[in-house]
């Protein structure tokens, strides 16, 4: 909580340099202080001891969170502002809230004005610090729905960009709109709803607190009142880190793991080469940013729990026990597509997901996608689980689209499952301090 | 029903004068407020910045003196319209007590936080089936199960009566109830409240589908208190009193397609999406409004 930093009036550290002692002891004091505990304590004149250098000035103004920059002097708080929007790279948190919202207004001042006030509201949702400045006066709601109040920031991250929608001629930005960012074509086997599709703007909100993600979402959506509303949210979990202390690649719903072909979010010239956006791919205010594919995907989880283990594992080209390959031993060992067994048979089938989503292994895409489940199919008695399916890329087309169009001809997987939901939106680079989302293109 | 409105003058003054003073403190303290560009956080910079003793010498006499007569012109108009529809009901003329019904409620549905202030009477006449006992369930509703789904006036004129009894009492209440800012501030809201939960989901009017004549006397009842704060509130937050009227303005262009000669059309009428839009638009117009506190001071 790099709020304990600017509390203690301490020179912030970007690197994320250890909380030394004096800023620890105002841990203690932090965010369990409302306005008027603080005005009571005035008198005491202890406090300023306890504070160290900022005394109450300087906690009430964390407090009051206005965006003093993001530092990430704590595990648990991730710098919204920098180069690239977090939530990208972010590891994945254990939850995540997607909301797209549709614009109601038809000003580009007036969405600019949005894209101000959601970049205030996020520095404080991921800080852990309250929205607003009015949250102690009895007579109006508070500018923060308080439900995370006393919470700390869980890693929340909000990643923010906008769709294909967005560049039609509402806002006169149609000659703005990247030649990149397009609706997704038809695939085989689709089955989409429009009640999960589309939307002018997307906030993926994840957090390691499903409440924290929520939060974030719903105070976004009170703010967009009269401006934009949500169109369709879908939210989604993992298992938690508490669960699995090692952080090894989460499993799906159908028990199997879940990204173990990712590229290596912290090798910088692999992301340059598969995520971001140069100035040279397109527009300018594209540069830092990527483009984001969001499909909802049904998984008809009774007609996979009735198949034997080895369906299952032919299925995936993997085993289900570990995550390697069909005939390797370790999960990241190479998928070795051309191994066959002694009647020449390939061991792992070539129409299994694992070998169709890895081609010839030269197109790749940062997935970071959750479980979903959201209660019954009334229709059927049976669950409405499936993923989140979440991508990030350089160009959908020759990412996303090149690859889903080979699983969605012969995935053995689409037996098991259909895509009910589907968005592509084109994420914003980073947010300077002091700037805001999506600056370069309306400012 | 929902708060209390008669509090004595000399102690409010005095609670007005005594946060007055925190939020003096507050803003010392309190040096960094340049963000909010939204409408919600607009108003809320302004309450803290603003001079807090414009809160404290705000006058409301002429607001509530209005508002007051506002409500009593409302009441007659709702005892007159009411005992039309009864005398029809009596009469066992049952398109004409259909034609009555929905037109005579708007008089109610415009100053509902009023009656609900003023105990029993809102459950006496506005209650639905299932809000009250069964063996207590009168009023309104009671006669619009009769009208619309039993389609019979049969055995309802007990009922009838004692509906033109209650509304008659609300009259003669109204004379003496007390009001002041916070009644009208928290009443507007309310107003909202009471379309956003019950009117827009079509609850409100389940045999006679009439949820749009309550929907928009609700928004005007509301807004005849925005009208009234108004002055006050462009001298607070000139931002914020502009942002309402436009939304104000945003949610009449919705329903203005609904309209159907001097009514209404039926809320069966309205698509999924039309209501889905209704509803976002007053809950756009809602937030804004509920900051009308900020001219009650801090």
């Amino acid at each position: 909580m790099n709020i304990h930093n600017k509390s203690t009036g301490l020179p912030a550290n970007a690197e994320g340099a250890p909380i030394n002692e004096e800023s620890k002891s105002s841990l203690v004091l932090d965010k369990k202080l409302s306005r008027r505990d603080m005005l009571r304590l005035t008198g005491a004149t202890s406090l300023g001891l306890l504070l160290g250098g900022g005394g109450v000035g300087g906690i009430m103004a964390a407090r009051n969170a206005v965006a003093e920059p993001t530092v990430a002097s704590d595990a648990d708080s991730i710098p919204f502002y920098g180069s690239h929007q977090a939530g990208i790279l972010t590891p994945a948190q254990n939850f995540i809230y997607f909301a797209a919202f549709d614009l109601t207004t038809t000003k580009l001042s007036d969405v600019k004005k949005l894209m101000q006030a959601w970049t205030t509201a996020a520095a404080s949702l991921t800080t852990g610090s309250l929205i607003g400045d009015v949250n102690d006066n009895p007579n109006l709601p508070p500018s923060d729905t308080g439900e995370v109040d006393g919470l700390n920031p869980s890693r929340c991250t909000l990643t923010f960009g906008v769709g294909p929608s967005f560049f039609d001629n509402r806002f006169g930005l149609s000659s703005k709109r990247p030649t990149l960012l397009a609706d997704l074509p038809a695939f085989t086997g689709d089955n989409l709803d429009p009640k999960w599709c589309g939307g002018d703007i997307c906030v993926q909100a994840c957090a390691d607190d499903l409440q924290v993600a929520f939060h974030a979402i719903r105070n976004l959506a009170r703010i967009a009142r009269g401006t934009a509303v949500l169109r369709w949210t879908q939210e989604g979990f993992q298992r938690t880190g508490t669960a699995d202390p090692k952080g090894t690649t989460p499993r799906n719903l159908m028990g199997f793991k879940d990204g173990t072909g990712n590229p290596d979010a912290t090798n910088e010239a692999e992301m340059n080469e598969v995520v971001w956006n140069s100035s040279s791919d397109g527009p300018s205010w594209m540069s830092g940013g990527t483009y984001m594919a969001v499909r909802r995907v049904r998984f008809r989880i009774e007609v996979w729990d009735r198949s034997s283990l080895s369906d299952q594992e032919a299925t995936f080209g993997r085993y289900r026990h570990n995550g390697a390959p069909i005939g390797a031993k370790d999960e990241f060992d190479d998928l070795n597509l051309k191994a066959a067994d002694a009647s020449g048979k390939p061991v792992i089938p070539p129409d299994s997901h694992s070998a169709l989503a890895h081609g010839d292994g030269t197109v790749k895409m940062l997935r970071r996608s959750y479980s979903i489940s959201s209660g019954l199919d009334i229709a059927t008695g049976q669950l409405d689980a499936g993923l989140l399916f979440i991508s990030f890329q350089r160009d959908l087309m020759k990412q996303f689209v090149a690859i889903q169009q080979r699983l969605s001809k012969s995935d053995r997987l689409n037996e098991y499952m259909t895509h009910t939901g589907s968005a592509v939106f084109a994420c914003f680079p980073g947010i300077r301090k002091g700037g805001y989302i999506g600056e370069a293109l309306l400012g | 029903m929902k708060f209390t409105y008669a509090v004595p003058a000399g102690l409010l003054a005095a609670s007005i004068l005594f946060t007055g003073c925190a939020s003096n403190n507050n803003s010392n303290s309190n040096t960094s407020n340049n963000n909010s560009t939204n409408a919600a956080a607009n108003s809320t910079t302004a309450t803290n910045t603003s001079d807090t003793t414009a809160a404290t010498t705000a006058d409301f006499t002429s607001a509530v003196e209005q508002y007051r007569t506002y409500v009593i012109e409302q009441c007659d108009e709702f005892v007159k319209q009411t005992e039309n529809f009864t005398n029809a009901v009596k009469e066992a003329k049952i398109e004409d007590a259909k034609a009555l019904y929905a037109p005579a409620r708007m008089y109610y549905e415009r100053i509902e936080p009023i009656a609900e202030a003023l105990g029993d009477l809102d459950p006496n006449i506005d209650a639905r089936e299932n809000d009250v006992d069964a063996a207590e369930w009168r009023g309104f509703h009671k006669l619009e199960k009769a009208l619309w789904q039993d389609n019979t006036t049969k055995d309802m004129t007990e009922v009838a009566d004692q509906l033109l009894k209650d509304a008659q009492l609300l009259r003669a209440k109204v004379e003496t109830v007390e009001i002041d800012a916070n009644l009208l501030v928290t009443g507007a809201v309310e107003l909202l409240n009471e379309v956003s939960s019950s009117k827009v989901t079509g609850e409100e009017e389940r045999y006679s589908h009439t949820d749009l004549y309550d929907f928009v006397a609700n928004v005007e009842g509301a807004q005849k208190i925005y009208e009234l704060l108004k002055p006050e509130l462009a001298k607070k937050d000139a931002e914020l009193e502009k942002t309402i009227g436009e939304r104000f303005t945003a949610l009449q262009a919705e329903l203005a397609p609904f309209k159907s000669g001097d009514g209404y059309v039926s809320y069966e009428a309205l698509k999924e999406e039309d209501v889905r839009k209704l509803s976002q638009n007053l809950d756009a117009l809602a937030e804004p409004l509920s900051n009308m506190g900020t001219i009650l001071g801090v």
